[in-house]
C-alpha cells in the first residue's frame, strides 16, 4: 500500500496502441492491497492485456463483488464504468448488465470467499447460463479482509497462519466450471504474468462464459510454510499443460515446431488461440479428457495451469434468449411501447 | 324444511365447492363470464389451498348489479362438488339458500340441513351414460353443471354457446362436444328439476365498457407499456403468473419482423439473483423488474439496500400473500407493507405504489419505471394474491401515445463533451436527483465507480463522516421530491360533514367503498382517503388533521400502514384507530361495517337507521 498519489503527467514517449491509448490509459487509482499482493499483479495483467488488445476502455464494463479481490476494480481501467456488488452477488448483477448492452465487454472480479462460499450458487449458475463475459477469481485461499480464516478454496490438511489445520475438501472452483459448461477455462498465478496475460486476452476476445483460476497468494495471511496457496508451493507444484498466444488475426507461424506440438483453436471472433503444449496429450478441446486430467493432476498434488478447455464456437445467454442484435438499453418507445391501438383490441378480448 | 327461500335478482352470491386439477376452473369461468355478458357485474375469487392436485378448491361468484365487486361473505347457492368438503361447505350456506350436488348416490338425510332447499342432479350418472373415457367424464361433469345451472338461474344459453365458439375457436373439433354436455345439463335440469328458484339472472346493461382480467396480467402488461426489457424472477405463488404474463404479452407485442426478442426474461435461481440481475440491468440503462412475494422481498434485503444506496432505478412487483414464513402462501394479505417501506439495512426508505385492482396495476405498473429512472432508486407495485390472481371487473386499459419514457437524469457524451460538470452523486438541481451516466458512454469523461460503500459527490470512496452525512441528507431530499410525482390520493367526502374519516388502500377498495354506503344509509357519515402511494404527501397527513379520528382499514395484523403513517407524519396514535382483517380471506364490507358501527356506538354516535351489512329485500318467499 502507498499512501502517494499517482503522478498525472504521462512520459511523451510512451507507447500507445492502435487506437493512440497508452498504457496508462487503462490504469485506475492506486491500489490501497498491501505491498506484494498477488492480486495487484492480476491488475497489472489485466491493464496489460487490454492495451495489447486495442480496447477502448470505456467499453468494458467492469464488476465485482465483495472482499479483497473484489477492490481491485479501482485499481484498474479507471475510464471503464465500474461496480462494486454485494458479496458472493456480483454474477448476478453481470448477468443482469450483459442483457440490458450485449455490445460491452464484461469482466467479473471475485475471490475464493466471494465465488467458492458465500457466492457458490451464482457461480455455478452465471457458468451454466453461458454469460458472455470474463470471470476472474483472485484465488488465496483466506479471507484477507477479515485476517486470515480459511476459505472453501483451501486445501484440506492445510495449515492457516495461526497454526490452525483446515479439515475441510477443498472447492474446485475449475472442475465447477468444467461440469457447468463454461466455454473458455484457464488457470493461472499472479506471479506468473507470461502466461496470466495471454489467458484473459483469449477469454476477453471469447464470447461465452470464460473463467480464470489465478492463484494469487496473501502475503500477509496465506504465505507461510504449510500454506498450499503460497509463493513458493505455488511455484514448486505448478505444472502448465500448454503455453498460449492469443492471435487477432491469423498471422504465419515463423517460429518451427516439432511436429504435434502445437496446436491452434479458431474463436469464433476470429482470433486464433495457439498453443505450445507441454503436456503431450493434453488437449484442451475435449472436456471429459480435460476433467480427468484435472482429477489426476489434484491427486499428484500437482497445480494445472494453463488454457484448460475452451470450446472455440461457444453459445452464450443471448442466443438463448434470441434477442435482438440492437442493445435492449438501446430501443427505444416506438421498438417497445405496443400503444393504445394494441390496448384497444386486448381491452376487446377482455370482454 | 325450510321455511324460507332467499329471494333475490342479480344479487347473490354461488360457491363451487371442486377438487382440485379437476378441470372446473375453465367451467366456473365460464359460467360467471356468461352473467357478465347479460350486463351484470360479478366478482369471482378462487379460494385455493397450497397443492395442486387433489385437493379442495373453491370458486366464488358474487353476482351483484349494484357493482359491489368485494368479497361479501356468505353464500347462497352452493354447487357442492366435492364429497371432502361436504359438511363445511353445507354448513355455509345462509339460511333459506340452495344447495346443488350430484345426487348419483344415496345420501343419508342427517347429512342435509333442513333451512336449506336441495336440488340434486344426479351428475355421475349422465356423464357415465353418455362417455366412456374416464377424463371426459370428469371434464364434461363441469359444463353438465354449468347447463343445469343456466336453467335453474336463467342465465340465457346463446350467451353461454357464444362465449364456448370464443374459447374452441381454432379447435372446433372441441365446440360441439361442449355444446352437447352444455344442453345436456339444461335439458335435464329444465325436464327434471322445478326451475322456480329464488335467486334469479336478468339481463341488465351495469357494465359498461368494463374488462375482466388478473392484476398480475394487468401489471405485466403494465411492465411491457413501461418499457420494461429485462424481467429476472423465481417462481413464488402468488407472483409467478405475472412474470408469466410478461412473457405472454411480449411474445405478443415485443417480437421483431426477424422473430428476435425485444426482451429477456430470466427464471433466475432465488430472489437474491433475480434482484441483482434487475440491479445490473437498470445499471447498464435497461428497464428492468422482478416479481415477487413476502419471502423473496425478505431475501432482497441485502440487495434492495444497495439500491437504495447506488442509486439504482429498479421495480420490485410485489404480491402479497399471507406470512410470516410460508405463512398461508395461497392467501391475501397486505402484510409487507412495513418490510418493503425499510427494506434493507441502514437507513433505507423505498417508494411503494398501491393499486387497487388490475387497471390501477397496469397504470402503476407502467409509472413505476417512469418514477424508477427519475427518483434513481427501488419502486415497489405493492400487489395482492386478491388483486393479482382473480379476474377482476375494471376500468378498460387506456393509453396516451404522445406519452414518452421519462428517462430521468442521464447525462449524453454531448453533455459530457460540452463541458457539463459530472458527479454522480452531485445534486445539481437541489430535488435531491443526481446525475447519471450509462457504462459505455464516453472514451475518457462520465465514468464513475458504483458501491454501495460510502462516497463523496464525485463517486470517490471516503470514510469521511461529512461526506457520508451529506450523501444521506441528500437521500432525504430526493425522498421529498418523490412526494410529488408519486400518484396523488383519492378522498371521497362523505354526504354531510363529519368529524371521522376512513383511510385505505390497495384492494381494500371495493369493500371499503360498499361499506361506506351502508353506512351512509344507517346515518353514520366518513370521508375516506384512498393512499396510493408511500411516502405520503401532504394531503394525507392534512386529511387526519382535519378529523377527530380516523380509521385505518388493513389487511394485516399489526396495522403497517398506519405505523407508516405515525412515523412519518409524526400523527397522534391517538387519532388513528386500525381496522385489521387479517384471516387471509379478502376484507368485506360486513367487516368494515362493523368495525367501524361498533367503534362509533362506543363513541355514541348513535346511527339514524338500524345498520344491515346484509340489506332485508333479499329474504322472502316462502318454499312451497
Amino acid at each position: 500500500m502507498t499512501y502517494l498519489a499517482k503522478p498525472k503527467l504521462h512520459h511523451p514517449s510512451l507507447t500507445r496502441n492502435k487506437l493512440g491509448y497508452t498504457r496508462r490509459d487503462y490504469e485506475g487509482a492506486i491500489s490501497t492491497l498491501c505491498a506484494g499482493c498477488g492480486h495487484d499483479s492480476i491488475s497489472a495483467a489485466i491493464i496489460q492485456a487490454c492495451y495489447e488488445l486495442d480496447l477502448p476502455p470505456h467499453r468494458i464494463a467492469k464488476l465485482s463483488g465483495i472482499g479483497c479481490s473484489s477492490k481491485t476494480p479501482t485499481y484498474f481501467l479507471g475510464n471503464s464504468h465500474g461496480f462494486n456488488t454485494v458479496h458472493g452477488r456480483m454474477p448476478s448483477v453481470l448477468t443482469g448488465a450483459n442483457l440490458a448492452n450485449r455490445e460491452l465487454i464484461y469482466l467479473g472480479v471475485s475471490g475464493d470467499g466471494d465465488s467458492a462460499s458465500i457466492g457458490l450458487g451464482q457461480f455455478a449458475h452465471v457458468m451454466r447460463r453461458g454469460v458472455n463475459m470474463t470471470y476472474i477469481v483472485e484465488n488465496n485461499g483466506v479471507y484477507g479482509l477479515t485476517k486470515g480464516q480459511f476459505s472453501a478454496t483451501s486445501d484440506r490438511g492445510s495449515k492457516s497462519k495461526r497454526g490452525a489445520i483446515n479439515a475441510d475438501e477443498a472447492i474446485d472452483l475449475v472442475g465447477l466450471a468444467m461440469q457447468l459448461g463454461a466455454t473458455y477455462i484457464g488457470r493461472s498465478f499472479s506471479g506468473d504474468k507470461e502466461q496470466l496475460v495471454p489467458l484473459i486476452q483469449g477469454a476477453i476476445l471469447h464470447q461465452g462464459a470464460a473463467f480464470i483460476d489465478v492463484i494469487s497468494p496473501c502475503v500477509a495471511f496465506n504465505n507461510h510454510e504449510g500454506s498450499t496457496k503460497s509463493y513458493d508451493y505455488v511455484r514448486e507444484h505448478n505444472e502448465a499443460v500448454n503455453n498460449l498466444d492469443v492471435i487477432k488475426f491469423r498471422d504465419e507461424i515463423t517460429t518451427s515446431y516439432a511436429p504435434g506440438t502445437l496446436q491452434e483453436v479458431r474463436q469464433h471472433d476470429g482470433s486464433i488461440l495457439r498453443l505450445r503444449k507441454l503436456h503431450e496429450t493434453y488437449d484442451p478441446t475435449d472436456r471429459i479428457a480435460a476433467m480427468n486430467h484435472l482429477h489426476e493432476s489434484s491427486a499428484n498434488h500437482e497445480i494445472a495451469t494453463g488454457l484448460l478447455f475452451v470450446d472455440g464456437e461457444p453459445s452464450d445467454l443471448h442466443a438463448a434468449a434470441n434477442t435482438v442484435d440492437t442493445p435492449l438499453n438501446m430501443l427505444d418507445n416506438s421498438a417497445l411501447i405496443p400503444g393504445s391501438t394494441a390496448l384497444a383490441k386486448l381491452n376487446a378480448s377482455l370482454r | 324444511m325450510s321455511k324460507y327461500a332467499i329471494e333475490a335478482v342479480n344479487d347473490f352470491v354461488i360457491k363451487f365447492a371442486n377438487v382440485n386439477g379437476s378441470g372446473s376452473a375453465s367451467a366456473n369461468t365460464l359460467f360467471a363470464k356468461s352473467i357478465l355478458r347479460m350486463g351484470v357485474p360479478v366478482s369471482p375469487r378462487n379460494i385455493f389451498p397450497s397443492n395442486i392436485q387433489g385437493l379442495p378448491t373453491w370458486y366464488e361468484v358474487r353476482v351483484t348489479e349494484d357493482g359491489y365487486l368485494a368479497r361479501r361473505g356468505g353464500c347462497d347457492f352452493m354447487v357442492a362438488m366435492n364429497p371432502q368438503t361436504w359438511d363445511k361447505d353445507v354448513a355455509e350456506i345462509e339460511s333459506g339458500g340452495y344447495l346443488f350436488y350430484d345426487s348419483t348416490r344415496q345420501m343419508p338425510q342427517s347429512k342435509f340441513r333442513t333451512d336449506v332447499h336441495v336440488i340434486g342432479i344426479p351428475l355421475t350418472e349422465i356423464v357415465n351414460a353418455a362417455y366412456t373415457d374416464p377424463r371426459q367424464r370428469q371434464l364434461f361433469k363441469n359444463i353438465i353443471y354449468v347447463g343445469a345451472l343456466s336453467a335453474l338461474l336463467d342465465v340465457e344459453v346463446a350467451v353461454l354457446e357464444q362465449l364456448i365458439a370464443e374459447q374452441y375457436k381454432g379447435k372446433e373439433k372441441l365446440l360441439a362436444p361442449n355444446i352437447a354436455a352444455l344442453h345436456m345439463g339444461r335439458d335435464y335440469a329444465i325436464t327434471h328439476l322445478n326451475c322456480n328458484i329464488g335467486l334469479k339472472v336478468k339481463r341488465a346493461d351495469n357494465v359498461g365498457d368494463r374488462i375482466f382480467v388478473e392484476g398480475n396480467s394487468a401489471a405485466a402488461l403494465g411492465a411491457v407499456y413501461g418499457g420494461a426489457t429485462v424481467a429476472a424472477w423465481y417462481p413464488i405463488t402468488p407472483s409467478s403468473s405475472l412474470a408469466e404474463a410478461f412473457a405472454k404479452h411480449c411474445k405478443k407485442f415485443r417480437t421483431a419482423e426477424d422473430g428476435k426478442a425485444k426482451y429477456a426474461i430470466v427464471q433466475a435461481e432465488d430472489e437474491l439473483a433475480s434482484i441483482g440481475m434487475v440491479i445490473g440491468a437498470a445499471w447498464n440503462g435497461a428497464r428492468a423488474f422482478t416479481a415477487t412475494s413476502g419471502p423473496g422481498i425478505s431475501l432482497m434485503q441485502e440487495f434492495l439496500g444497495l439500491a437504495y444506496f447506488a442509486e439504482i432505478p429498479s421495480v420490485i412487483f410485489d404480491v402479497q400473500r399471507a406470512g410470516p414464513s410460508t405463512g398461508m402462501p395461497t392467501r391475501t394479505q397486505q402484510s409487507d407493507v412495513l418490510s418493503c417501506a425499510y427494506a434493507s439495512h441502514g437507513d433505507t426508505k423505498h417508494v411503494l405504489l398501491f393499486p387497487e385492482d388490475p387497471y390501477e396495476s397496469f397504470k402503476f405498473g407502467a409509472e413505476a419505471f417512469n418514477l424508477a429512472d427519475r427518483l434513481q432508486t427501488p419502486i415497489f407495485v405493492m400487489l395482492d394474491l386478491d388483486i393479482g390472481m382473480n379476474e377482476r371487473l375494471c376500468k378498460p386499459f387506456d393509453w396516451d401515445d404522445t406519452q414518452q419514457m421519462d428517462r430521468g437524469k442521464v447525462m449524453t457524451a454531448e453533455d459530457l463533451d460540452a463541458g457539463k460538470d459530472f458527479g454522480r452523486y452531485l445534486d445539481v438541481d437541489g430535488d435531491g436527483i443526481p446525475y447519471r451516466t450509462y457504462p459505455g458512454t464516453h472514451p475518457t469523461k462520465g465514468s464513475y465507480f458504483t458501491r454501495g460503500t460510502s462516497r463523496d459527490r464525485y463517486a470517490r470512496y471516503t470514510e469521511d463522516g461529512d461526506a457520508y452525512v451529506d450523501n444521506m441528507r441528500r437521500l432525504l431530499r430526493k425522498f421529498e421530491t418523490a412526494k410529488d410525482i408519486v400518484p396523488k390520493p383519492i378522498t371521497t367526502k362523505a354526504a354531510h360533514a363529519t368529524r371521522y374519516g376512513v383511510i385505505y388502500y390497495g384492494s381494500t377498495s371495493p369493500a371499503l367503498h360498499e361499506a361506506l354506503d351502508i353506512l351512509n344509509e344507517a346515518g353514520l357519515h366518513l370521508d375516506a382517503m384512498r393512499v396510493r402511494a408511500f411516502p405520503f404527501c401532504d394531503e394525507v397527513l392534512d386529511f387526519i388533521h382535519v378529523h377527530d379520528e380516523v380509521f385505518v382499514v388493513e389487511q394485516n395484523r399489526d396495522a403497517q400502514l398506519r405505523t407508516l403513517l405515525i412515523n412519518e407524519g409524526a400523527v397522534n396514535p391517538a387519532v388513528v384507530t386500525p381496522v385489521l382483517h387479517y384471516d387471509g380471506t379478502p376484507i368485506t364490507a360486513r367487516f368494515i361495517v362493523s368495525e367501524i358501527s361498533e367503534r362509533l356506538k362506543t363513541l355514541h354516535i348513535a346511527p339514524l337507521h338500524t345498520v344491515h351489512a346484509i340489506p332485508t329485500k333479499r329474504i322472502g318467499q316462502e318454499i312451497k
